[in-house]
């Protein structure tokens, strides 16, 4: 066994405790290749079965395209149940990343996606989290536990011995399931060669139609883009190391465009994947706890 | 290229430089991504007066944590060198956060312990020290830090090398390593120090990368305990889990627990793919020949000989706020098996500095403790050291369900082994562990006014505070209800007696402890109640003189006696036989009432 088989063997693990133990979970799908990854997963530890719960993916409506077709076309092709959440609300007050910033992520996702846990009563939701990704992340347990508000308590976590889970909650309680915690970037990608997980085309280098701003490159993806002053589109050959809102989203030039080339530059690299996602840089050093603490996933 | 990953923690007392001991080994190696290299240096500047580099803060990730500057719970960090992947598990050193650091411990197959070079080993160094044994780490690796602080010199060194040997030798580990080091300097944490010329070997990120961790104890059968059943269609039944020890084939005759049913392996699925065999660790699914009753919570064995049993001896970590106190239920999780579990006996505590083991009837917060473990059902289980997974529980209370204890198993208890599956019968020895205690009668026998009832009152009263289950049999419960129709003529009286040995029989054999309060002059009526009761009477001869019974004459019976309005009189117109080998003799004129308690206590050794 190497490396990746044991980090697939976890995660498996994991999910099946999940399966057999909690009510009603429910995979988050937010169609980045960690979700690429943990779908794949699904299908192996649940096999010859489908994997016994859905999918839930929270849209902002800020995706890039790709992305949603990628995801409609999995959901078609695997045979899974996708379900799709939009905060409605906040479509209606024309809550949109440029306007709004912070405000925006709240309403958009960490609201929505409690919305959404909310409106279906969902006990566990699996997340495609990994410890290596940032500070606070690489605090917390494989079993994270929110009370009925989905805030978490990082001065009060569950202990987590061995491998014995304790998936038990009290009414209005929830958990969060992170089976790649001990995946590294570098995993992912090394084990999305080995096994040939489809993932978003964006990932690749292409030419690509971008704006440069405050130092990140952000792709017009729809005219809903609005430009500053100054600004204009160039085409640049570019490729993401993480998805989300395509306005929030930096890519990075590149000539990487094989999985080969992505991991020979991933191992490069000098700069942690985080930087390229805007919205991390908000708020100093501790913003992602913050966010997590009031329910972000 | 060491392709094995290893999982290892730091621990140590607080301030003893664990999170420094990483970041310096991470910033060295150029481990780290520019972007978090360059907030380190910038929030080193905010956090520092001389703005030198604090490579804690690349670990202390929680804000309560930055803000007290202290590690709180595990921080998991992932690297890889030339030669090997790591993960560090780097833990709090605080005594309140202990179970934090028991999380990383339950992770790690090895553990870097830093010992401050300038204080030496302390109660919280042999504290991780002894959780680590527990948990299951066998590897151990002594950084001995802030050398720069003792000038770099041997002697000190060599001194703390000595008590970490002494402390080691009370645990079974397979490597021991001691390396002198300097965190915030980075002596020997990436290369070689040459301020220390006398240290010959290695550094510690060369140790780290070169030793072999694969565990040589444990034994080799294949088990798998089965986590769901996976039955898309009624053609396909696969059973699902993750093996825990061997390996097993397609076409290996295997064993289910508890059932102890037989069948063959016809497939083994690893996700989708087909394979011959598979080893310890795989996440597999196999389908068996014959069609029989397996669920959540069996174990698939073969060349293994699992245990089958209710109770079992176990040492663990109490956790929860609440202290733990025998008696109590949990509900305990061992493998994938889930059951409703009672503390029926804490045998006792350990002293984390001595190791001493200390007699108590609670364990508090962040304690060890041996305790004895009686379970809701039987369950499949082994002892830890010959297998992780199915050696190792935790305890869950059942109303706020948080993770109360976790533990390992040391061994079977032998009345659960003996009983069969089938037929599970309670007998007084079940049940006294159940009360966790022994069973006696405590059997007082004196003159009328020796004492007998106050000393029998005050006796319940203290095993009662002990937490014992316990029955007072005297005049009064036992002449006005079931002895009502005896008289005090001679047969009346060694019927009384004989009933009142029986009862005290069934009182024992339902586990509790009776206390009988009776004059019983006879020899021939004691010895009769003993063979009654059997191996569990214990007696005791409240010796108080005559003189000074009759002095007290509480009830006025002497003066009538005396004055022989009362015929039969033990000890003025009836003999008094006394014992002729006692367990323990009282005499009230001479010793208080708690005298006397403590002396039959003591001497009932409970």
């Amino acid at each position: 066994m190497d490396h990746l088989d044991e980090l697939e063997a976890e995660a498996i693990y994991i999910m099946r405790e999940v399966a057999a133990e909690c009510e009603k979970p429910v995979m988050l799908y937010s169609i980045g290749k960690d979700s690429s990854v943990m779908l794949h997963l699904a299908r192996k530890a649940f096999y010859p079965e489908k994997p016994p719960f859905p999918f839930l993916h929270v849209n902002t409506t800020w995706k890039f395209r790709e992305m949603i077709e990628f995801r409609d076309r999995m959901a078609k092709e695997l045979g899974i149940e996708m379900l799709e959440y939009i905060n409605e609300e906040g479509v209606k007050q024309g809550i949109n990343p440029f306007d709004h910033g912070a405000t925006y992520t709240d309403i958009m996702k960490t609201q929505a996606l409690k919305q959404a846990l909310n409106k279906y009563g969902f006990t566990a939701a699996f997340g495609g989290g990994r410890r290596d990704e940032e500070k606070s992340r690489a605090k917390e347990r494989i079993f994270s536990f929110r009370n009925e508000n989905h805030a978490w308590d990082p001065k009060n976590q569950r202990p987590e011995m061995w491998k014995l889970f304790n998936t038990r909650i009290n009414q209005g309680e929830s958990i969060r399931v992170f089976p790649l915690s001990n995946w590294t970037e570098k995993d992912i990608w090394q084990y999305i060669r080995r096994e040939n997980i489809p993932i978003v085309s964006l990932y690749f280098a292409a030419v690509r139609p971008v704006v440069e701003r405050n130092g990140n490159l952000i792709m017009v993806d729809d005219d809903r883009m609005r430009l500053l002053p100054g600004e204009k589109i160039e085409h640049r050959k570019v490729r993401f190391r993480t998805l989300g809102c395509y306005p929030l989203t930096g890519g990075v030039e590149s000539e990487a465009d094989t999985l080969d080339a992505i991991i020979e530059e991933t191992l490069a690299s000098v700069e942690s994947e985080r930087t390229s996602r805007v919205i991390d840089s908000d708020g100093g050093a501790s913003s992602m706890e913050k966010r997590k603490r009031e329910g972000y996933f | 290229m060491n392709d094995q990953l290893l999982k290892f923690i730091t621990c140590g007392s607080v301030d003893d430089g664990k999170s420094t001991l990483i970041g310096h080994m991470l910033y060295d190696a150029k481990l780290l991504f520019a972007d978090q290299k360059r907030a380190l240096e910038l929030d080193s500047r905010v956090g520092s007066a001389d703005g030198q580099i604090d490579y804690s803060l690349l670990l202390d990730g929680l804000m309560a944590e930055r803000e007290q500057g202290i590690t709180i719970d595990v921080a998991y960090r992932y690297f890889s060198t030339d030669n090997r992947s790591f993960i560090v598990a780097d833990t709090p050193g605080h005594e309140e956060y202990t179970r934090n650091m028991a999380v990383g411990a339950s992770f790690a197959s090895l553990s870097v312990i830093l010992v401050d070079a300038s204080q030496g080993v302390l109660i919280q160094t042999r504290r991780h020290a002894r959780i680590c044994a527990l948990m299951g780490i066998r590897h151990f690796v002594f950084a001995v830090n802030k050398m720069d602080l003792v000038d770099y010199r041997e002697e000190p060194f060599r001194k703390i090398e000595k008590e970490i040997k002494i402390l080691m030798s009370e645990f079974e580990y397979e490597s021991l390593r001691i390396i002198p080091v300097s965190a915030t300097k980075g002596d020997n944490v990436t290369v070689k120090s040459e301020r220390m010329p006398w240290y010959k070997s290695v550094p510690l990120l060369q140790y780290l990368e070169t030793v072999d961790v694969s565990e040589r104890t444990g034994r080799t059968g294949f088990t798998m305990p089965v986590q769901r059943v996976c039955r898309p269609n009624h053609e396909f039944r696969g059973f699902q889990g993750q093996i825990s020890s061997g390996t097993v084939s397609v076409g290996d005759e295997i064993t289910v627990y508890p059932s102890r049913e037989k069948a063959k392996v016809t497939a083994i699925l690893i996700g989708e793919k087909a394979v011959e065999s598979a080893e310890k660790g795989r996440s597999v699914t196999l389908q068996l020949d014959t069609e029989i009753d397996i669920s959540r919570g069996c174990v698939i064995e073969r060349e293994y000989d699992l245990t089958v049993g209710s109770m079992f001896t176990a040492h663990i970590l109490w956790m929860d706020d609440k202290s733990l106190s025998a008696g109590r239920n949990y509900l305990l999780k061992l493998g994938t098996q889930q059951i409703p579990a009672t503390i029926m006996n804490i045998q006792n505590k350990i002293d984390v500095n001595t190791g001493e083991e200390i007699y108590t009837d609670s364990v508090s917060k962040n304690e060890l403790a041996n305790c004895e473990i009686s379970l809701g059902s039987k369950i499949v289980f082994d002892r830890f050291e010959n297998n992780r997974e199915l050696g190792a529980f935790i305890l869950i209370d059942r109303i706020t369900n948080s993770t109360a204890a976790c533990g390992v198993v040391k061994r079977a208890l032998q009345r659960g082994k003996n009983l069969t599956y089938h037929a599970m019968d309670i007998n007084k020895s079940l049940r006294e562990t159940q009360m966790g205690q022994k069973a006696r009668t405590i059997w007082l026998t004196g003159l009328s006014g020796a004492g007998k009832s106050t000393v029998a009152n005050a006796l319940e009263k203290q095993l009662f505070a002990m937490g014992r289950h316990t029955m007072l049999l005297d005049g009064d419960n036992v002449r006005l209800g079931l002895n009502r129709n005896l008289g005090f003529s001679e047969p009346d009286r060694i019927e009384n007696i004989r009933r009142i040995a029986e009862v005290s029989k069934l009182m024992n054999d339902a586990g509790l402890i009776v206390i009988t309060s009776f004059i019983s002059p006879l020899l021939r009526d004691r010895r009769n109640a003993k063979e009654i009761i059997g191996e569990n009477f214990f007696e005791v001869y409240v010796n108080t003189p005559l003189e000074e019974c009759e002095r007290r004459d509480v009830k006025g019976l002497y003066k009538l006696a005396r004055a022989g309005e009362i015929t039969d009189f033990t000890g003025i117109s009836s003999p008094y036989e006394a014992p002729e080998h006692p367990d323990v003799t009282i005499d009230t004129s001479v010793l208080s009432i708690e005298q006397c308690v403590e002396t039959i206590i003591k001497a009932l050794e409970i």
